[in-house]
């Protein structure tokens, strides 16, 4: 028995199986994911804009942020681009097959300064499969918030992730929701063109002091959303953004996510826009 | 912290008795080259105070390790390098590389590899003469006070030895005769005279205290592209760099099978181009310039505010190393004086 045995391994995967899956739209599907052992099912607490990292034997481990709310517990669901060797397997994979998960990491969103505040989340592209599960979390627990703005655009109507959905909540009536596309290529769109900065203007005038703001897009994107929301002058450390990093461990160990003295895994991948002031290299 | 008196003439039967405690490493030349090796006889053992070219860091976050088996059953954790040992001639630096790595690698969560091979391994560290490139007085790593088990000082016919664990003192009590606990007047002078003189015999030093105020300040410095524009992106200074930890993962399968394999644990370099590359082709540091500042930030300040000190032990492998000389002095020299080095 070494010393080895007596310490946790935070690196070792375990095995969940793949409940459902579909696409979403091209090279962009939707997994829904239970770990194989229902106790652990039900103990892998997390939080919205937490990150899990997964596995699969032999072509490597990599981390996908977790689109689904802990307000449905049981269930992981992630939305994952075809992007390269660890993806193209992914995308291989048949309902009921085996992945390995580990996590959950990651300081996720900040709940308390959301909490009897109104709050708008703007999303730009694949940046709204981690903002969905701060969506949902607010709309499962829609008492302890105030008025929810929910700001989404892509590039064309094929590239809009989760239509359904989207446009399903469009009928609640304690959401506003703004959708919006680049260009319409298809003929078909019924709601906005151009960039999801100009949705800004369809919000109602909000108090900014009581306001929050909750962000994911590409790194474009950032420095025009965050424009917008100074003009509309909430406090710059009410601005929440979730960002990426290449990562390797999720625990602060491997370094590739390192930014001056902080991890992007274990003091983010959530940082306000104030936390961008001095850490310079963030957006 | 009991410090105690050793005859030199002692020192191959005290040291080579210490296998009881674990597989002794220590410096040993092998195919010409310096480094921490398996020691046989004592002959092997390098006790001059020249530096290896990799750190003490290899036997605690090796080069290349197995991290787990995989088939389909799923991942099992490989611990089996983790042995006893007793590593012998480590000097202060080495020893501070190790306390800086303790604070990566054993903060929560602890990484069970690396906290493994600490936690079966004694370290006896040995007193050293500054080398060509030496700035560890500039870092204050010169001189260490905890992170050994047992610390000998050499002052030619005889050493000081502290003793920095329990273990240490078991060490102690195998061999209790050699050790004689009466540390005369004229011993403290030797002592004192030995560090005064070793403290003058520093040919390099640079601002250390000043370096996380000047890096930040420096952020967006002509410096750092200069430096950008020689930077051969080798990562031969990570390498060799006594606190460097970076490393990347990597599965393979077994020849045989498509199904078993091992996940392994390799050394990364933050001056590798891919360093920060993230699926769909984004690199957050595609520029030398950022990459090299990353480096420095790192080294110079920003591990400061993580873990209370910057992680630079000023053991001088990368003056010695970089093969277009940048490194700890002169590119802090040139932020310090905000001017590039005269060619």
């Amino acid at each position: 028995m070494t010393a080895a045995n007596q310490v946790e391994n935070p690196f070792q995967p375990e095995p969940a199986r793949i409940v459902r899956q579909y696409d979403l739209i091209k090279d962009h599907r939707f997994f829904q994911i239970r770990f194989t052992d229902m106790e652990r099912a039900m103990s892998f607490i997390y939080k919205p804009g937490q990150f899990a990292m997964l596995s699969l034997p032999g072509v490597g481990e990599a981390p996908f942020s977790i689109s689904s709310t802990p307000s449905r517990p049981g269930i992981l669901e992630m939305g994952i681009r075809r992007t390269g060797k660890l993806t193209d397997a992914l995308f291989q994979k048949k309902d009921n097959d085996i992945v390995y998960i580990r996590g959950p990491y990651g300081n996720g969103f900040k709940i308390e300064p959301m909490v009897e505040r109104d709050i708008i989340i703007v999303a730009g592209g694949l940046g709204v499969i981690p903002l969905r599960s701060i969506l949902y979390y607010v709309l499962d627990n829609r008492d302890q918030f105030d008025e929810l703005y929910f700001l989404y655009g892509s590039k064309n109507p094929d590239e809009f992730l989760f239509r359904r959905e989207f446009f399903q909540i469009k009928d609640r009536d304690d959401i506003d929701c703004f959708y919006t596309v680049d260009q319409d290529s298809t003929g078909n769109w019924t709601e906005s063109t151009g960039f999801v900065t100009e949705l800004f203007k369809q919000i109602p005038d909000i108090d900014p002091q009581t306001t929050t703001a909750v962000v994911c897009g590409p790194p474009v994107m950032y420095k025009n959303v965050i424009k917008e929301l100074l003009k509309l002058k909430i406090p710059k450390n009410m601005i929440q953004m979730t960002l990426e990093r290449r990562m390797k461990c999720g625990v602060g160990k491997c370094g590739h996510c390192a930014l001056d003295h902080i991890y992007t895994c274990m003091d983010g991948p959530v940082f306000t826009y104030w936390d961008t002031l001095h850490f310079r290299e963030l957006i | 912290m009991r410090i105690l008196k050793m005859k030199s003439d002692f020192l191959k039967e005290f040291l080579m008795s210490l296998e009881k405690f674990g597989k002794l490493y220590g410096p040993k030349r092998e195919k010409g080259i310096l480094t921490y090796a398996p020691i046989e006889r004592f002959e092997e053992l390098v006790l001059n105070g020249e530096n290896t070219i990799i750190p003490l860091k290899k036997l605690f976050h090796p080069k290349k390790f197995i991290m787990f088996h995989f088939d389909d059953e799923g991942f099992k954790p490989d611990y089996s390098m983790i042995e006893k040992r007793v590593i012998l001639g480590a000097h202060p630096c080495e020893i501070h590389g190790v306390l800086r790595l303790d604070d990566v690698f054993l903060t929560d969560p602890p990484d069970p590899y690396y906290s493994g091979l600490r936690n079966s391994t004694a370290i006896i560290g040995f007193s050293c003469m500054p080398s060509e490139s030496a700035l560890c007085k500039s870092t204050g790593t010169d001189i260490v006070e905890e992170g050994f088990d047992l610390f000998f000082v050499d002052l030619d016919d005889f050493f000081l030895v502290w003793i920095g664990s329990s273990l240490g003192h078991d060490m102690i009590l195998e061999r209790e005769d050699f050790f004689d606990d009466k540390v005369t007047h004229e011993d403290i002078q030797r002592y004192i005279d030995w560090r005064e003189n070793r403290d003058t015999l520093f040919k390099h030093s640079f601002n250390f205290p000043a370096m996380p105020d000047i890096i930040e300040l420096s952020y967006d410095s002509e410096v750092w592209d200069y430096f950008a524009e020689k930077c051969l992106s080798c990562g031969q200074c990570t390498m060799v760099c006594p606190t460097c930890n970076c490393y990347d993962v990597n599965d393979v399968f077994d020849i045989t099978t498509k199904t078993s394999g091992r996940r392994e644990r390799i050394w990364d370099s933050c001056m590798f181009v891919d360093y920060s590359l993230v699926a769909g082709g984004h690199n957050f540091r595609g520029t030398r310039a950022d990459r090299l500042k990353l480096w420095y930030t790192h080294k110079l300040k920003a591990f400061a505010n993580e873990y209370g000190r910057p992680s630079c032990v000023g053991c001088g492998r990368c003056v010695d190393t970089c093969p277009v000389d940048i490194n700890v002095l002169t590119v802090s020299e040139a932020l310090t004086r905000c001017e590039v080095p005269k060619q």
